[in-house]
């Protein structure tokens, strides 16, 4: 159960837009994250150097924002250790196949909008939110 | 140059998904639960996340370079097809029973939780198991007898 925050979601939300228009404007990537961190399991040359910088920024954000007094997130996840790999796995592959994630295709391609991302998007928040459902109100005891 | 203006944004996108609370599964859950007590917090953090891309490539879009590089790579594939719309719903299926995307499952790992850093692990095994398959499937496209 958790509360509606508005108020820091658009705060969030704002930065995170920043961010992506930032990269496009001053080096002229998108930020997609699933793509980001493809590229740095197989460098390429040329890009490798911003998208490793990318993610330390990202993976530093919470211990800098921590040491401005926020409290460091508690990421809690429902479900045992095969579960959260088999998750994994999938979320993996999937945005790989599909070619982005909530960042890659929800944020920058449906800004363009391009219809392949906002097929994309539509289809991982429906599918994800079936998976909710069943897991939490009709298989008792899942995950 | 780039490097350093990289790292900038990845701070800031990770600023914002910790402030907007996505760094927490369970808030992200809280969203996808359209039958339980509903957060829409996920919907406030996208709509703003487009308002300000919306905006902000509009005006990157008049430009023919960016400030830092030779070239602005905006995505051209605009098809529609089954690996999008397959790869789409696995992902949707892995988003659902754990509530992690790519960006908070990174940024949450520097918590240092075990959870967290087995879920990004096979994620990034899904990852190159795709790129593999991929690959394997060029080469043998390559190696392939001439038709006729």
């Amino acid at each position: 159960m958790t509360e509606f925050t508005p108020i820091s979601a658009g705060i969030g939300g704002v930065l995170i837009g920043l961010a992506v228009v930032m990269l496009m404007l001053s080096i002229g990537r998108v930020a997609g994250i699933s793509g980001i961190a493809a590229g740095v399991l197989e460098p390429q040359r040329g890009e490798w150097t911003w998208q490793l910088p990318f993610l330390i920024g990202l993976v530093a954000a919470p211990p800098l924002m921590h040491a401005a007094g926020y409290p460091l997130p508690h990421p809690v996840m429902p479900g045992s250790t095969t579960l959260i790999a088999m998750a994994g796995l999938v979320v993996g592959f999937g945005t790989r196949l599909s070619g982005g994630c909530t960042s890659g295709h929800g944020i920058c391609g449906a800004a363009r909008l391009s219809s392949r991302s906002i097929v994309a998007t539509a289809t991982f928040m429906i599918v994800a939110m079936i998976v909710v459902a069943l897991t939490h109100h009709v298989i008792a005891g899942m995950p | 140059m780039k490097s350093g203006v990289a790292l900038l944004c990845g701070l800031m996108f990770g600023a914002g998904l910790m402030i907007s609370g996505m760094t927490e599964p369970q808030k992200v859950l809280g969203f996808l639960d359209i039958l339980g007590p509903w957060d829409p917090s996920l919907i406030v953090v996208m709509a703003a996340a487009l308002v300000v891309t919306f905006a902000g490539f509009m005006a990157v879009r008049r430009r023919a370079t960016p400030l830092f590089a030779a070239t602005l790579a905006w995505p051209s594939n605009r098809e529609v097809d089954t690996p999008l719309i397959g790869g789409a719903a696995l992902f949707g299926i892995g988003w659902g029973l754990v509530g992690l995307c790519p960006g908070p499952a990174i940024a949450d790992l520097s918590t240092g939780s075990s959870p967290i850093v087995l879920f990004a692990g096979a994620m990034a095994a899904g990852m190159v198991a795709r790129n593999l398959m991929n690959r394997r499937r060029a080469t043998t496209d390559a190696s392939a007898p001439e038709p006729g």
